[in-house]
């Protein structure tokens, strides 16, 4: 069955009046997830190799350049070192990163880098991070990147809309931008740590949802408060709320803050808990990180040799 | 994963397999402390009487639930050992007295830092006796434990100036449920001992275990013989203890039934009597609440321990125009519970905890389904060895169902609709109980209007099952009275001054009443202050991630102190820590090196006499 993108809805200002979001609930929820689930052994080699496919490989300094660049997507496609894909018996299955996600200029070069490889390439855009930039310039930026190659664009909404409760513009903006798109998918930044309150994340997540993205993504790493574990799971029962009421499903994907692969391991639990184990592939769900690879690598190396490896003994990104 | 130096041999079609269907797997926590503490007494004990173990004639097996294998062997407490302890109990009494409010905080403070320093055992051996999860034993049971003790070290020495016209009761006999062994147990000792009583404790036939490693630690903080004693054993044990003419005060919880008996035995005794007894309480949802947060309630309200909860959300309450929402919700939460063996790590449902309670909750869905009852469980199936109950919802339920009026004590809520906020405070309270209730709504106002007319020792509004030792916890109806934690529930182990017989049993109280520094008894001493070995990784002194400790001893095998016990992921942090200083230590100049080991050499010469009495006590 091939998957059916979400296209959207008109805009239902009805679908969200009526939320209610109780902040200490879902703070408990949030607190507890990674003590009522664990994954040990094999079990955990089998989910970080998952969580390695999940990853967009990012980076997005302002001193980025090709060479910089090169070397992430040169370890997008490599992820793991040989001898421990061997020994976790994965040495015939091509593990790589879901994307690398890079700004818009160093589009060109990772899609140069990234050939003939299944690793996509994401660019960030609509004046990441803040967003502010006129609206024609913020959609100009998108379609420049798709034509540069990008198959997947991040934008970011405007807060302020969210803080106004400006519903309807910011539905009209997020429908412009996935038209902007195209065949590109379309990843909705909500940067929660500026949004204030739980509920402005889920009437956020559904009015993104309703305008046409195909995943929901929480922050640009450049907030002061990124990726927590409340607020996805607040965007989490959004997208199951959404695929119940549409029946399309929207990806999730936290970014920001995410280093440890046991804090991945506890975005997963929070994913196949709430949504479900279907989420838990490259379509439904990413990660936005960088360091996360590496302690990932960490854990399977120590897994393979009974020790724990110094950073130096993976291959840098 | 403790103490798994290699990790060659990896099955590598587990690996492929969890990658592809990302099951969780098995995640044991490791039993081999626990069990080793076990074998060391021979998996036989005694009764913990005047400071030492005394053997019994007759002994009855604990068991493990989750697997139906035996753990040890108990002695079943006969009346001539509740009276020794009884006997012990009194003789330690006027001491323990005169020691004064601000000794007894040092030893509550101990108690509860060697709890801290064992927690992990004491939470494994929970989980194996009891059957619930290790989760909840490490996360809630033996941290709330852990509490306890704290605040009423807090108490025990503001007693004098905060009650001035009551003195203890005296020596306390306490009966106590298998549902939370270790936390009824603090529950009881902890403010009995910060108002100056001693205590008999006795703990359920089915969990004794962590009661008789309490023992152990009171005697490794060296708490006067007799203070704590713990009598192991069933009804009859209780109902010895219960008519025993030495004991002032009698602290149950457990059923309402057997409350009542004790109420009769105590009746016109002079007995003091406080009861925490069954419940059946109302999880009220209005359709403004925020239906996520109710369904992750009713998982903490019905399926946290089983359900075998006195104050366990076991009645839903559900306003008519959300009914068939939430219960869809809940549906789909409830397949994704897991069931399984009570030390595995990822599970949310573990063991009933016998047989017997097993027989009992599947008479009582039978019932509730003669009765027209709908019952709801999830596809998936509970394993087939071991003492399980799926989580259950019974739906066509009326108050006048027998389901919805007696205790289930299981993982099975049933679920009525209300029409308004008066119907539902009248079905909340269509109860022979009072234990607790939950109110679920985002408006604050309905939250206020609602709580205050329902009768239950405790509400919540949007949680449920929260605990802290500063709230008192009890009931009204016949759910007991008698508060348990806060100030409120010290009064349950006072009684006011000018009660005559006081004077029988407390040995010149007046001495005491004027608190001050000088009141200190000298002759008997004050115990010294706890300390916790910790270990010191990265500038800051830190608990052990295993959370155990072991013993260090001197030349004759005496009990020096305990140390932390370190683990794979301490040495991890430890070495990370060492790596990360390595590069900013390595290009500081020798001079400036020089100046911080003389700064270390400066503080070791003013602490000399401590380090080499430190060491003549390790080494001899």
């Amino acid at each position: 069955m091939a998957f059916e993108r979400n296209p959207g809805t008109e805009f239902r200002l009805d679908w969200i009046e009526d939320i209610y979001v109780n902040r200490s609930a879902a703070e408990r929820r949030a607190a507890t997830i990674g003590t009522r689930r664990t994954v040990k052994n094999e079990w955990q080699i089998g989910w970080l190799l998952k969580a390695i496919t999940l990853i967009d490989l990012t980076t997005l300094s302002g001193d980025d350049t090709p060479s910089n660049v090169k070397r992430l997507c040169a370890k997008a496609k490599r992820p793991v070192r040989e001898d421990i894909l061997k020994a976790v018996g994965f040495s015939d299955r091509p593990i790589t990163t879901a994307a690398v996600c890079v700004y818009h200029s160093l589009v060109p070069t990772a899609v140069e880098e990234l050939r003939g490889s299944p690793v996509k390439v994401a660019a960030v855009s609509t004046g990441f991070p803040a967003g502010l930039s006129p609206l024609e310039a913020r959609l100009e930026e998108v379609r420049s990147s798709v034509r540069e190659g990008a198959s997947e664009i991040d934008v970011v909404i405007q807060r302020g809309l969210v803080l106004r409760n400006e519903w309807k513009r910011l539905y009209d903006e997020v429908r412009a931008m996935r038209e902007a798109a195209g065949h590109a998918h379309l990843k909705a930044i909500l940067a929660t740590g500026e949004l204030a309150t739980l509920r402005n994340v889920a009437k956020a997540s559904w009015v993104c949802m309703m305008g046409g993205a195909d995943f929901i993504k929480t922050s640009t790493g450049k907030e002061a408060i990124n990726a927590t574990l409340p607020a996805s799971l607040v965007m989490i029962r959004s997208i199951r709320a959404y695929a119940e009421r549409t029946g399309y499903l929207v990806g999730f994907k936290p970014a920001g803050g995410i280093r440890s692969a046991r804090q991945a391991l506890e975005y997963m639990y929070l994913v196949c808990e709430e949504l479900g184990r279907e989420w838990l592939e490259p379509h439904l769900f990413r990660f936005g990180a960088s360091a996360l690879l590496s302690d990932i690598e960490r854990q399977l190396e120590y897994h393979v040799t009974g020790r724990y490896a110094a950073f130096h003994r993976q291959p840098m990104i | 994963m403790e103490g798994s130096a290699s990790k060659q041999g990896l099955r590598t079609d587990i690996i492929a397999r969890a990658f592809e269907n990302m099951e969780y797997g098995p995640a044991p926590e490791s039993e081999a402390r626990a069990m080793a503490w076990l074998d060391a007494h021979k998996r036989r004990f005694g009764h913990f009487i005047d400071g030492r173990w005394v053997e019994g004639s007759v002994h009855f097996v604990t068991r493990s639930p989750a697997r139906g294998t035996v753990l040890a062997e108990v002695p079943q407490g006969t009346e001539a050992d509740i009276d020794l302890a009884v006997q012990a109990a009194r003789k330690a009494l006027p001491k323990w007295q005169v020691l004064g409010g601000h000794a007894r905080a040092r030893y509550l403070y101990a108690l509860a830092r060697a709890i801290q320093k064992h927690h992990r055992l004491f939470a494994v051996l929970e989980s194996l006796d009891n059957g619930k999860p290790i989760r909840e034993s490490r996360d809630i049971d033996v941290p709330l434990v852990i509490r306890h003790f704290h605040h009423h070290a807090g108490w025990a020495p503001l007693i004098e100036r905060e009650f001035p016209d009551w003195v203890p009761v005296g020596v306390v006999g306490q009966i106590i449920p298998w549902n939370f062994p270790l936390l009824m147990l603090a529950w009881k000792i902890a403010p009995a001992l910060a108002t100056g009583n001693t205590v008999v404790l006795k703990p359920a036939e089915f969990t004794p275990l962590t009661a008789l490693l309490f023992a152990e630690i009171c005697k490794e903080i060296n708490l006067p013989p007799g203070v704590v004693n713990i009598v192991t054993g069933d009804g009859r044990t209780g109902a010895a203890l219960v008519r025993h003419p030495g004991v002032s005060k009698i602290a149950f919880t457990g059923s309402t039934e057997v409350g009542r008996i004790i109420r009769e035995a105590t009746a016109g005794s002079g007995k003091k009597l406080s009861l925490e007894l069954g419940g059946k309480s109302p999880f009220i949802v209005f359709e403004d609440a925020d239906l996520d947060a109710v369904v992750e309630g009713v998982v903490d309200a019905i399926w946290f321990n089983q359900g075998q909860v006195c104050c366990a959300g076991s009645r839903i309450l559900v306003q008519e125009s959300i009914e068939q929402r939430l219960l869809a919700r809940l549906r789909v939460r409830m397949e994704k519970l897991r069931i399984g063996d009570s030390l595995d790590k990822a599970i949310d449902i573990g063991a009933i905890v016998d047989q017997s309670q097993l027989a009992r909750v599947v008479g009582l869905v039978e019932q509730g389904e003669r009765e027209g009852a709908k019952r709801w469980q999830p596809s998936w199936a509970c394993p087939e060895s071991g003492c399980f109950y799926p989580p259950t919802i019974l739906t066509n339920v009326h108050p006048s169902s027998t389901v919805a009026q007696v205790e289930i004590f299981g993982p099975v809520v049933v679920v009525m609709a209300f029409r308004t906020p008066e119907e539902a405070v009248a079905l909340a309270n269509n109860t022979v109980y009072g234990l607790a209730a939950s109110i679920w709504t985002e408006n604050i106002n309905l939250a206020l209007d609602i709580a205050p007319k329902i009768k239950a020792g405790t509400i919540w509004i949007n949680c449920t099952n929260v605990f802290d030792a500063a709230s008192g916890f009890g009931g009204y109806r016949e759910s007991g009275y008698g508060r348990e934690g806060g100030k409120e529930g010290l009064y349950e182990y006072l009684k006011p001054r000018w009660m005559s017989e006081a004077k029988e049993i407390i040995e010149e109280p007046e001495v005491e009443a004027e608190f001050s520094s000088s009141s200190f008894p000298r002759d008997i001493g004050l115990p010294p202050i706890d300390r916790t070995a910790k270990l010191y990784i990265s500038g800051k002194q830190v608990r052990p991630d295993g959370g155990y400790s072991y013993p260090v001893r001197g030349p004759q095998g005496e009990l020096v102190g305990l140390a932390a016990l370190g683990n794979r992921k301490d040495i991890r942090n430890a070495v990370e820590a060492a790596l990360g200083a390595f590069s900013s230590w390595s290009r500081m100049s020798a001079y400036q090196r020089a100046q911080i080991l003389y700064y270390i050499a400066e503080n070791l010469s003013v602490r000399r006499e401590e380090f080499a009495a430190r060491l003549a006590q390790m080494t001899g």
